[in-house]
């Protein structure tokens, strides 16, 4: 068996996910476990390849840069096609995130390969033989310890689970062929468009904006997107209530159903806290709540609460996140 | 349009959970089971493609011991045409081995559609369909809210975070269902008595050997408890200077 790790290394419309560099970062914690080499392997249309020097300064010996015209668009078949003869040049373990587009490729790659995938892990130990993980499950109320025997192991990590580790290495870049023609995958993605309107999404933002139905109607997301804003590294959530209304795309939707989030700092505005809500970010680091009802079951798991209007509370915050951002 | 849907039995979410004293299992005392959330958007999209089609066959799929043909009868009460139960006593964590038997059971009858859930709600993996798919040499898109199909080609939509796709893919394919397609209908009284004639074959699951292995199970860490820091808007500036000094994420 090889002690080398391989690391998917996402992208989308060109530019590398943050999701890249935390699966680089888990598998290099691997590797040097066995002593090991990190191979990150980065898909997209021809000119993709300039990120590399951002996969090696994160931990990356060498970056396998796979550039085709039809990489423009997530081409999931092609590039599961491609990691698993990839993996043929023997590997120890397949780290990929367990984003949308990571879960879409770990098990097509598992399955080719004839292993299993351990999904979402949030924390990971390796010995020289077997890699075991933590899974959440049960909407996040049990933690399950699942050991993988087989080999290669396939394993994709939540976001925000390991944070990308600056550790330089040389990032040395080679160059690879898509397996068989990516223009002639059955599956087509034909558009991507974003439905969010702040500039980070749910997947990557460290600190999160939610609204419930207790902002009243959907015009009044702005005032939620204006606190985003003021915050700038902050992307928009809602729960399913909203979803359900159309206020907001489902993509936003977060919870038992919707995605599952850990962000630094988690600010629910008019969110009542209901069980299927907090499954999808009852693990955020630091939770703030707004509600006008002192009784709201999202006070029990909120660190801050205020009890209020969140109508009026919020232009108030925004005025005051702007002040101390641009006072440093 | 002959479509089978492979629905897991699950426990219901909304309750404490206790660790059987075996240490990798659930206490199943006392808890109600269902079908898993995504699976029964997945039943619900593919029964309203049979009546719009006005034509075609639902077929469910389970795996497990016998107290999934529950699972299998509440799926035909809310309209599937019949069942299929994958007897196993014991069920492996592993994903790459129920993939195998269902592979196994799909392979070779004539299925245009298959549906799973996006992921199962307690196991949550989110990787039996696109396994399943991969062994039958079939396309798969995951995780899709819309569905509409022109000719033989599905177009569907596939959340992303904070953003979609928009996907086509020709018949015959695999398709793992995300919420937003469809709510499940609940059956009739109608539907409960039809349930219990429509057949429901058993047959032994032909699972791989398991080498995804649970060790342990154990509840996460409380979070400490809530804490109001106050009302209304004059409290801002203490969050602000909290969020700062004392959590520092501003
Ligand atoms: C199978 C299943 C799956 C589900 N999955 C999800 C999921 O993934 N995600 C999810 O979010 N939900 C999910 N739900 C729905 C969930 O049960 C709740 O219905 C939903 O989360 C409630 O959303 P909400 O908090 O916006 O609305 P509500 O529960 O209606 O709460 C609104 C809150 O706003 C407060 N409020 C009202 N006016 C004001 C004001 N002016 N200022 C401040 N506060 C105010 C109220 O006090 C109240 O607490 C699921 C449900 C089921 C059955
Ligand atoms: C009654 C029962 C009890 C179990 N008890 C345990 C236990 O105590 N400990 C343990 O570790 N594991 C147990 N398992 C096995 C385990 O829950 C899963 O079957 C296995 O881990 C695969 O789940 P996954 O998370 O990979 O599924 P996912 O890949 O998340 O499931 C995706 C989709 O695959 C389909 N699917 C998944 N499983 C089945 C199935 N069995 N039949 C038909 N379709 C299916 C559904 O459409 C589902 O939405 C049990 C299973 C059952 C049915």
């Amino acid at each position: 068996m090889s002690n080398n790790v391989l690391a998917f290394a996402e992208s989308r419309g060109g530019d590398l996910r943050r999701a890249a560099l935390e699966a680089v970062t888990a598998a290099r914690a691997i590797a040097d476990v066995r002593g090991g080499a990190v191979h990150a392997i980065l898909f997209g249309a021809p000119g993709i390849g300039a990120h590399a020097p951002r996969l090696g300064a994160h931990g990356a010996d060498s970056v396998i840069v796979v550039e085709h015209a039809a990489f423009a668009q997530n081409n999931p078949e092609a590039v599961a096609a491609t990691i698993a003869a990839h993996m043929g040049r023997g590997y120890g373990a397949l780290i990929c995130p367990a984003s949308a587009t990571g879960k879409d490729i770990a098990p097509r790659v598992a399955a080719k390969l004839q292993v299993p995938v351990a999904s979402d892990a949030v924390a990971m130990t390796a010995n020289a033989a077997s890699i075991t993980v933590t899974h959440p499950g049960y909407t996040g109320k049990i933690l399950q310890t699942l050991t993988l025997t087989a080999t290669p192991a396939v394993v994709s990590v939540r976001p925000g689970s390991f944070l990308p580790k600056e550790n330089a290495k040389a990032g040395a870049v080679e160059v690879l062929a898509p397996v068989g023609d990516p223009a002639a995958s059955r599956v087509k993605v034909t558009e991507t468009a974003t439905g969010n309107t702040a500039k980070l999404d749910l997947g990557e933002a460290p600190v999160i904006i939610s609204g419930g139905r207790g902002l009243k109607e959907a015009a009044n997301f702005t005032l939620v997107e204006e606190l985003a804003a003021a915050f700038g590294n902050a992307a928009v959530g809602a729960t399913r209530a909203v979803t359900d209304d159309g206020w907001r795309p489902h993509a936003d939707q977060i919870g038992q159903t919707g995605r599952l989030v850990s962000p630094d700092l988690y600010i629910a505005c008019g969110i009542s806290g209901a069980i299927q809500h907090l499954a999808g970010m009852r693990t955020s680091k630091t939770i703030v709540a707004i509600n006008k009802d002192k009784e709201a079951p999202i006070f029990k798991i909120a660190d801050y609460g205020i009890v209020g209007d969140v109508l009026e509370i919020l232009p108030v915050l925004t005025a005051a996140v702007k002040q101390a951002k641009a006072s440093g | 349009m002959k479509i089978a849907v492979c629905i897991k039995r699950v426990p219901d979410m909304d309750v404490r959970f206790k660790i059987a004293p075996s240490g990798t299992a659930v206490d199943e005392s006392g808890l109600k089971f269902d079908i898993s959330d995504f699976d029964g958007y997945a039943v619900e999209a593919a029964l309203q493609i049979r009546e719009k089609l006005n034509a075609g066959e639902v077929v469910v799929i389970s795996l497990g011991p016998d107290v999934v043909q529950e699972t299998l009868r509440k799926a035909m009460s809310m309209g599937a045409d019949r069942a299929v139960q994958l007897k196993a006593e014991t069920i492996p964590a592993d994903s790459y081995a129920i993939a195998t038997a269902l592979a196994a059971e799909l392979q070779g009858g004539g299925y245009d559609l298959i549906l799973f859930g996006r992921m199962s709600i307690d196991t949550a993996h989110g990787a039996t369909g696109a396994m399943t798919a991969e062994l039958l040499g079939l396309p798969v898109v995951n995780a899709i809210s819309k569905l509409e199909f022109d000719g033989g080609t599905a177009k569907m939509r596939r959340e992303l975070e904070g953003a979609y796709e928009l996907v086509e893919c020709a018949l015959p394919a695999v398709v793992t269902i995300d919420e937003g397609i469809a709510r499940p209908r609940y059956p009739s009284l109608k539907g409960i008595m039809a349930a219990k004639k429509k057949p429901l074959e058993i047959r032994p699951a032909q699972l791989a050997e398991p080498r995804l292995v649970l060790d342990a199970m154990a509840l996460p860490p409380e979070r400490s408890a809530g804490r109001i820091i106050g009302e209304g808007s004059a409290v801002v500036p203490e969050l602000v200077r909290l969020l700062k000094e004392e959590a520092k994420v501003l």
